[in-house]
């Protein structure tokens, strides 16, 4: 207990004097934005470009030649590429600040049906962490539960806010299911004894199934004492909830999907799918978006092509398939700003420039249900987009100038570049 | 030959030898037997090279006392005919554990990890256990040793499996009849290792491999040191390591690699080890024939894989499916390569597969003479037993089996197994058998008697005109019984008879109406001749081995070429620059010319069009490539080296090679204040552990600040230090206890040579060595950080002790003490942007390196991660969008500045005349999102090529999949098969325990 108050003091006393990001004002000016390369998100480029901003959307969006409305300000952004603001799909951002210390984390909720857990109000707008998403162009993500068999709701927020609800860019949009394993292997030991688990992965799909049934029931009656876990449900059934249902193996992959439609979910989306590649024919009957893993992982067995992680994304397109980076794994939540060089590794490995960028623009906002707001670089979208002196999916080039959320302006300064300055100030005073 | 006489007799002569013959008896007149026994008319494998046609072994006191074609018959001999039989001398078995109980484990949780021995007057660690005697404790097991009989042994030497020094072990006779007196053939005949701990204690150290090899040197120079009277104290342990240091030395490993480790240990200290092996000596002869060891190899040949869930057949690698074909070869390779071998039972799950796998063994390829070696002779050499057992010859116990036929053809079974003279019936004698169909006479009425398995569950069908009459049988100890019941069941008849002709059944009975009746059996033909039930597999055609043996191996090892790289764009990390349009060539592994090349005789020109070509990427702080990576059991731990630990198996080596990695510094973890020493390695994919060393690379350790060796991230609160406070005084203590140590030596050395010989030497200790060796400037340290006061505290403990710190790895607040670390000299090898996953982190930022490159400090990013190191272009291309350096310094940080970091940069780490190859072509800009390394080339012969690896996708597709077929036709043909198993890759970081 004493440790545990030191470590809390400790906490108290680091983040006194850094504090995030304010959060910028109300843009009330409209601004035009001339000049830069613009990636649309849907694949498209245009070069030269004229994009208005006006009441936090984007209103006209042409070439420097064509801009019909007057605006307040313009920044001349020649020889700069604008972007539609990056979106992290399955993120934990906001949800733990430091991985090893326990009380800074809001993830690990116990029980196994929880869909009536919601990340959105444990989200920390102030993280430390998430402000350091947006001077790579990240600037909203979808946070995820990730504990239990449903695990819970998410939520889509962007990444200049004061609190959780002004983060919300839509609340409890999708629902989580980790699928059981089908196969189990100890941890321990460096050769495991691999064997289809019969007895548990059926009893967990058949428990799964009931509860599905039963909230399913409880949602068409009307029921007089309230059941909070069916009843947070009930989006599900409608169609106004994803289920993103994460699993892995091939064999998981098929029984989950068919389980899901049986159970008359209606919109699905696969989370993960490292074996996704095996399966791609069913996917496609199926027409289920994928979250794909990142490639910066290492490929699950011995031999297996050493670069099957940077070819991921290309084999599901090739097969038709809608997909967007999953930026879980080791590391995640500080790993999560390195979204646009995943992005650049499957460019590298086949996905085309254009298309890599709409993986994580336009793709990612029609697969979490955004794609009204943000995504794109579409006349009436807002006008969350940024500025970068370069290609932004590559590390040298990614210099961001200018970011806006919804039209405003937003700091790209971190407690990092302010340490950076700090340092770098003392060392000139030399 | 009187088949009856002795049938059921298991033993002839037993009231004869039951007492030592200096014993007093009061139960009767003390009589002194002389009997003989002369066994001939068999083929007599004297040893495994001579053999005599119809020969005549004469047996006295369990001693065979002559061996010959025409050895006169004493008078009072037992004869014994074995025509057309073949005896051979008993099979030894040298690592078992053979009336010995297992010991069950105590273990101590990471809570309460117990640091110190328990046992006090014996040596500093628990699993040291030199004094333990297996005789003590040793009960004669009559069930196993039946067991071990009927697979053919004779002798065991049995040892208790606990420990890393073992202590000794007990050879015995499996004589059933006589005492220990008899058959403890030797009380202490070896004595025993391993790298396992023993269940007896908990304490933790060693808690790696590496700790356990750093351990038994550590035994070995304190052995000597104790030997020569230096110590102040008594050491049980330590004396039993002295006293038996003239017996053989067996070694037990369990794993290809620990085979290896043990052999080094050995060859170090000019031991000939007898090493247990483990199956697959074939993937690493040549390194084993170069240490030469003794090996006892088992024959526990995998089954087949069964391949029935597609599922499951996925995640099986080639490496376990080749094992499958080709551990039945192992045997020959090692007999090929002129390695002295033994086999062993000792890792069969059923000791009844031991003769039927090496049989196979000799279908592989073993010559049977090897074969029957491995078996009698060279055990028997190997513990030091030549001439008393192993061989038929004048003066050797009497250790013999009897069999059917050449004892390794399929069909041949081992009908007797004589211990020291004494009779053992293993198959009984088919003469004995009254298997088959008779006619059975009683009272001119004709039954039909069908008799089976007479040998051991006997059963009888009686019929009269195809009518089935209810029957029971007995057949014990000659006699045989029959009852039987007429067609209506109510009535019995009762027959009984001692067989004395086979084809001819006579006896008497009660009939139905109870009346005696004489009755007769005649053989009408012989039951259909039993089916040998041995299946034939199917012999499979042994697979190429590959280096590594996995899918991404070589078949044959790349080797330096004559190669110009032409009209590629040249990144020289040099005064040069960037050269466009350039060309570098290449010779005898190293860099012959850069520039305008037009003279390049002999190469092959690879264009480089488009391409750009730098040198290797060096990852200054690595844990790829080894089996164990923490030496957690005690806070420093200076003693343990990562290169006795290199695994260069890990497929992780060939992935970094595909992103562009020619040197790697494999780091022990960050466990302890004082890590342990490292490794610096070239991957180059297919050498042997000792091959990937990077010669005369100057040597390093790893030493740990923060909370890593504070244990804070996890529940251990016993090991000092607890606080950076406390790691403080670990250094302190360390360097100052080195400092009087090296001081004690110089004393004693400088010491004139008269008061020398009375001086006591002092100890010799590892740790305090290496200790030593960092003061003197001739290692260097890389030391994990964090926070700036640690930092800060390090480098001024350092100056205390006229000590530079070489690297600062991790070093992630290194920006804060950007200008001490200039004044300190020390080097900065950071991560381009992690933080956030523990609190020392916090403060971490991406800038890291622009600042202390900034500063003036020398520069590297490192991985510390199997997944990021394949990337390091790209973490360098981080240094250019964090702080803005420029691209070629930025391309420095993973190149160049590791190599100086490492002392190694006058022969890697730029493109210049005269510097090794070690090259990679990028297909774009070396630190573009885009770029993919295309071939990575180390001393000048292409390790890593990206068509190549694309390719044996498909070739590792297409073997796996002959081996499933393989797999299938072997599981129809009835062979056994065994569930798949994944073998999992660990991963390994700066914190992973083993």
């Amino acid at each position: 207990m004493k440790n545990y108050i030191y470590i809390l003091l400790l906490l108290l006393s680091c983040t006194k004097g850094f504090t995030q990001q304010t959060p910028a004002a109300n843009q009330n000016k409209s601004i035009l934005i001339l000049g830069a390369t613009a990636h649309i998100g849907d694949g498209s480029l245009i070069e030269n470009c004229a994009l208005g901003i006006r009441a936090g959307k984007i209103v006209e969006i042409t070439t420097s030649d064509l801009v019909k409305n007057q605006y307040d300000k313009t920044i001349n952004a020649k020889g700069q590429h604008l972007y539609p603001g990056f979106i992290a799909a399955n993120a934990t951002v906001g949800m733990v600040e430091i991985d090893a210390i326990r009380p800074t984390n809001d993830l690990n909720e116990i029980g196994e049906y929880l869909p009536h857990i919601r990340t959105i109000i444990a989200y920390n707008a102030e993280s430390k962490v998430v402000e350091s998403l947006r001077p790579n162009g990240i600037l909203s993500a979808q946070v995820v539960p990730t504990r239990g068999v449903i695990c819970g709701s998410s939520s889509i927020v962007q990444l200049d806010a004061w609190n959780w609800e002004d983060a919300a860019l839509s609340i409890d949009e999708g629902l989580h299911i980790n699928w059981p394993r089908a196969y189990l292997s100890s941890r321990r030991s460096r050769t495991t004894d691999l064997k289809y688990n019969q007895k548990s992965y059926e009893e967990k799909i058949k428990s799964l199934g009931e509860f599905l049934k039963e909230s399913l029931v409880y949602n068409q009656t009307q029921s007089k004492t309230k059941h909070l876990p069916f009843a947070a449900m009930k989006d599900v059934f409608s169609g106004n909830q994803t289920v993103y249902i994460h699993a892995d193996n091939q064999r998981e992959i098929v029984d989950a999907i068919q389980f899901l439609k049986e159970h008359k979910v209606k919109k699905i989306v696969l989370v993960g799918g490292k074996e996704a590649h095996l399966i791609t024919n069913f996917l496609k009957e199926y027409d289920i978006p994928v979250i794909v893993s990142r490639p910066h992982r290492l490929p699950t067995q011995e031999d297996q092509d050493i670069k099957l992680p940077f070819k991921m994304a290309k084999i599901l397109m090739d097969a038709g398939l809608t997909i967007t980076i999953d930026v879980s794994g080791r590391m995640e939540r500080m790993n999560t700003r390195n979204l646009p060089f995943y992005a650049g590794t499957f460019a590298a490995y086949g996905v085309p420039k254009e298309k890599a960028v709409e993986l994580i623009t336009l793709n990612a906002a029609k697969i979490l249900g955004v794609e009204e707001r943000l995504g794109s670089l579409t006349v009436g979208k807002d006008a969350t987009l940024f500025l970068s002196l370069g290609d932004a999916l590559d590390m040298r080039t990614n210099q961001l100038t200018h970011a806006f959320i919804g039209g405003k302006n937003i700091s790209l300064e971190t407690h990092q570049t302010e340490l950076w300055k700090r340092y770098m100030e003392k060392y000139s005073r030399k | 030959m009187k088949p009856i006489q002795y049938f059921f007799t298991f033993v002839i002569s037993f009231s004869t030898l039951v007492a030592q013959d200096y014993f007093p008896t009061n139960k009767g007149v003390k009589t002194t037997n002389s009997k003989q026994i002369l066994i001939t008319g068999a083929i007599v494998h004297i040893n495994p090279l001579m053999q005599l046609e119809k020969g005549m072994i004469l047996i006295k006191n369990g001693r065979i006392i002559d061996v010959g074609t025409s050895i006169e018959i004493p008078r009072n001999a037992l004869v014994y005919h074995f025509e057309g039989k073949h005896i051979y001398p008993s099979f030894i078995e040298l690592h078992s554990s053979f009336g010995l109980a297992a010991l069950k484990g105590s273990s101590s949780g990471r809570r309460s990890i117990q640091y110190q021995a328990k046992r006090k007057g014996y040596y500093w660690n628990d699993h040291i256990l030199a004094d333990y005697n297996s005789h003590d404790d040793f009960k004669y097991d009559p069930k196993k040793a039946k067991e071990l009989r009927a697979s053919g042994f004779g002798v065991v030497n049995s040892h208790r499996k606990e420990g890393i020094h073992r202590g000794t072990s007990v050879l015995v006779s499996l004589n059933d009849v006589q005492n220990n007196g008899y058959r403890m053939l030797k009380d202490r005949a070896a004595q025993h290792l391993s790298f396992k701990k023993s269940n007896t204690s908990g304490q933790y150290y060693p808690g790696s491999i590496m700790g356990a090899m750093a351990l038994i040197r550590q035994v070995y120079h304190d052995a000597k040191w104790y030997a020569n009277g230096n110590a102040k104290n008594k050491d049980m342990a330590l004396e039993a390591v002295v006293n038996n240091s003239s017996l053989p030395s067996i070694f037990e490993t369990s794993n290809k690699l620990d085979v290896a480790r043990a052999a080094k240990i050995g060859y170090e200290f000019g031991k000939k080890y007898i090493i247990k092996a483990y199956g697959n000596e074939y993937e690493q002869i040549n390194t084993l024939k170069k240490l030469n060891p003794h090996l006892l190899v088992p024959v526990n040949f995998p089954n087949a894989y069964d391949v029935d869930d597609p599922f499951l057949v996925q995640k099986l690698s080639l490496n376990q499916m080749r094992y499958w074909n080709q551990a039945p070869a192992n045997p020959k390779e090692i007999a090929n390569a002129g390695i002295k071998f033994a086999f062993t039972s000792s890792d069969l799950k059923n000791i009844k597969d031991f003769l039927p796998n090496i049989r196979k063994a000799v279908q592989y390829g073993l010559s049977p003479e090897r074969a029957l070696a491995a078996l009698t002779t060279i055990p028997a050499q190997l513990i030091n037993q030549k001439g008393e057992i192993g061989e038929l010859r004048k003066g050797a116990l009497a250790n013999l089996i009897i069999t059917n036929g050449p004892v390794f053809n399929k069909e041949t079974e081992i009908e007797q197994n004589w211990v020291q003279g004494q009779q053992h019936i293993i198959k009984p004698i088919p003469e004995n058998t009254i298997d088959g169909e008779y006619d059975l006479n009683i009272k001119d009425d004709l039954y039909k008697l069908v008799i089976s398995k007479s040998e051991s569950k006997i059963s009888a069908k009686i019929t009269q005109d195809s009518t089935k009459l209810k029957t029971a049988t007995k057949y014990i100890n000659g006699w045989l019984t029959l009852r039987f019941s007429d067609s209506t069941n109510t009535k019995f008849a009762q027959l009984k008879s001692k067989i004395n002709n086979v084809n001819n059944l006579k006896g008497d009975g009660n009939f139905f109406d109870g009346a005696l009746i004489n009755w007769n059996a005649d053989k009408v033909e012989s039951t259909q001749q039993k089916k040998v039930e041995i299946k034939n597999e199917v012999l499979q055609k042994i697979l190429p081995i590959t280096y590594p043996n996995n899918g991404f191996g070589y078949k044959t090892l790349p080797t330096s070429e004559n190669i110009l790289f032409a009209n590629v764009t040249v990144w020289t990390n040099e005064e040069e620059g960037i050269l466009e349009n350039a060309s570098v060539w290449v010779v005898d592994g190293k860099i012959k010319a850069v520039g305008d090349i037009n003279n390049a005789q002999g190469a092959r020109i690879i264009d480089g069009t488009g391409k750009h070509l730098t040198s290797g990427i060096i990852d200054e702080h690595s844990h790829i490539g080894a089996s164990s990576i923490n030496e957690g059991g005690h806070n420093s731990s200076a003693e343990v080296t990562i290169k006795d630990v290199i695994n260069p198996d890990d497929i992780n080596l060939y992935r970094n090679l595909s992103g562009g990695v020619t040197t790697l510094q494999i780091l022990h973890g960050s466990a302890n204040p004082i890590g342990g020493r490292s490794a610096i390695i070239k991957p180059k994919w297919g050498a042997s552990a000792d091959g990937l060393l990077y010669p005369n690379a100057d040597p390093y350790i790893k030493f740990a600040l923060g909370e890593n060796v504070k244990q804070s991230n996890w529940q251990s609160y016993g090991r000092f230090p607890q606080t950076r406070m406390g790691v403080e005084q670990v250094f302190t203590d360390y360097f100052q206890r080195a400092k009087e140590y090296k001081a004690a030596w110089r004393k004693y050395n400088n010491s004139p040579k008269k008061i020398k010989s009375k001086l006591k030497v002092p100890r010799y200790d590892i740790e305090m060595e290496t200790l030593v060796e960092i003061l003197d400037g001739k290692r260097f340290i890389s030391c994990h950080s964090y926070v700036q006061s640690e930092i800060n505290m390090l480098m001024k403990v350092a100056d205390r002790f006229g000590v530079r710190i070489n690297t600062f790895t991790h070093i992630l607040e290194g920006y804060k003490v950007a200008d001490k670390m200039k004044d300190h000299g020390v080097g900065g090898s950071t991560f381009s942007d992690w933080w956030a996953y523990k609190f020392e982190v916090n403060d971490a930022i991406p800038y890291n390196g622009a600042i202390m490159h900034s500063q003036g400090v020398t520069v590297a990013f490192n991985s510390d991660d199997s997944e990021m190191s394949r990337r390091l272009n790209q973490e360098a291309a981080k240094a250019v969008k964090y702080g803005g350096v420029s691209e070629e310094d930025a391309w420095k940080f993973v190149t160049l500045n590791p190599a100086k970091l490492l002392h190694i940069d006058h022969e890697v780490g730029s493109i210049k005349v005269g510097k090794s190859a070690d090259l990679v072509l990028w297909s774009n800009h070396p630190m573009s999102i885009y770029s993919v390394a295309e071939k990575t080339m180390i001393d000048g012969a292409i390790y890593y090529d990206l068509n190549r690896a694309t390719a044996q996708v498909e070739e590792i597709a297409k073997e796996k999949n002959k081996l499933i077929q393989d797999m299938l036709l072997a599981k129809n043909g009835g062979a056994p098969t065994q569930k798949p198993k994944q073998k999992k890759i660990v991963e390994f970081h700066c914190e992973t325990l083993d």
